[in-house]
């Protein structure tokens, strides 16, 4: 059963479920917590990659699995390239739901590779990203971004 | 943040944080095999844990897994580490692995 890994993070964001799910793909916002842009037309089925924002590198890319505005957002995830390689590729659900006067955001990343460089990036990589999206969303400045994504590349 | 402080102020509390660190998504059975008490406490830890949001439980059928969720710790870096003093701290840290790994030896 545990041949493959997941992971669940939640952070608590004080703003609108919509201001959520819109700073997950507009390139604008991503850029600003993210030091990437999440480039896609966001339709079922469609490709998405994830771009350095400074150089303008493919890092990550997939497919657009599930999209239900403003609530549900599922993509698949893999390095360029191992895009040919199903088997590699894992699997990224965002959530969203009001919670009084905040909006819980649930990140689930599953389907990773126990023990492979992807789960080990990704395991560092989502409570920077997480974090500092609540700072961006909840004070309008994010973090400065290029720090952060050494401390978690590394 | 208080809620962070005080749930990780508990040896029993960080020991699970550590378990689930390990092996992320157990059940409450399977982290009771490596804790000394009872399943009641160990799930009063746990409500504290979650209350706190350092664990997010999910349901599976019916099987309640536990994950760990380092997002408010993370937030506590940031509050108190500026940004210039990341890769330092970093060298610093890789410096006292390295180090100690020898020492055990």
């Amino acid at each position: 059963m545990k041949n493959k890994s997941q992971f669940v993070y939640v952070t608590y964001i004080s703003s609108t479920t919509e201001k959520v799910w819109n700073a997950l793909m507009d390139p604008e916002m991503t850029r600003r917590y993210w030091a990437h842009l999440n480039v896609s037309d966001w339709k079922v089925g469609s490709p998405w990659k994830h771009q350095d924002s400074s150089t303008g590198e493919t890092h990550l890319v997939g497919k657009v699995v599930e999209v239900t505005p403003p609530r549900r957002l599922v993509i698949t995830w893999s390095a360029p390239g191992d895009e040919g390689i199903e088997e590699k590729h894992s699997r990224v659900t965002f959530e969203i739901d009001s919670s009084g006067k905040a909006v819980r955001l649930t990140v689930t990343h599953d389907e990773l590779e126990p023990g492979s460089e992807m789960e080990r990036g990704i395991s560092r990589g989502w409570p920077v990203v997480l974090s500092n999206l609540k700072t961006l969303l909840e004070t309008g400045q994010a973090m400065e971004t290029k720090p952060l994504f050494e401390f978690s590349r590394k | 943040m208080d809620r962070v402080f005080k749930a990780l102020a508990d040896p029993n509390r960080r020991k699970l944080l550590d378990l689930l660190r390990a092996d992320n998504g157990q059940v409450l059975g399977d982290l009771c095999r490596h804790l000394d008490m009872s399943r009641q406490a160990a799930t009063k830890h746990l409500k504290l844990l979650e209350a706190a949001n350092l664990v997010v439980t999910v349901w599976r059928g019916r099987e309640k897994l536990h994950y760990l969720n380092p997002v408010p710790i993370h937030e506590i870096y940031e509050r108190w580490i500026g940004k210039f003093e990341r890769s330092r701290l970093r060298a610093l840290y890789d410096l006292k692995e390295e180090l100690e790994k020898d020492y055990e030896k």
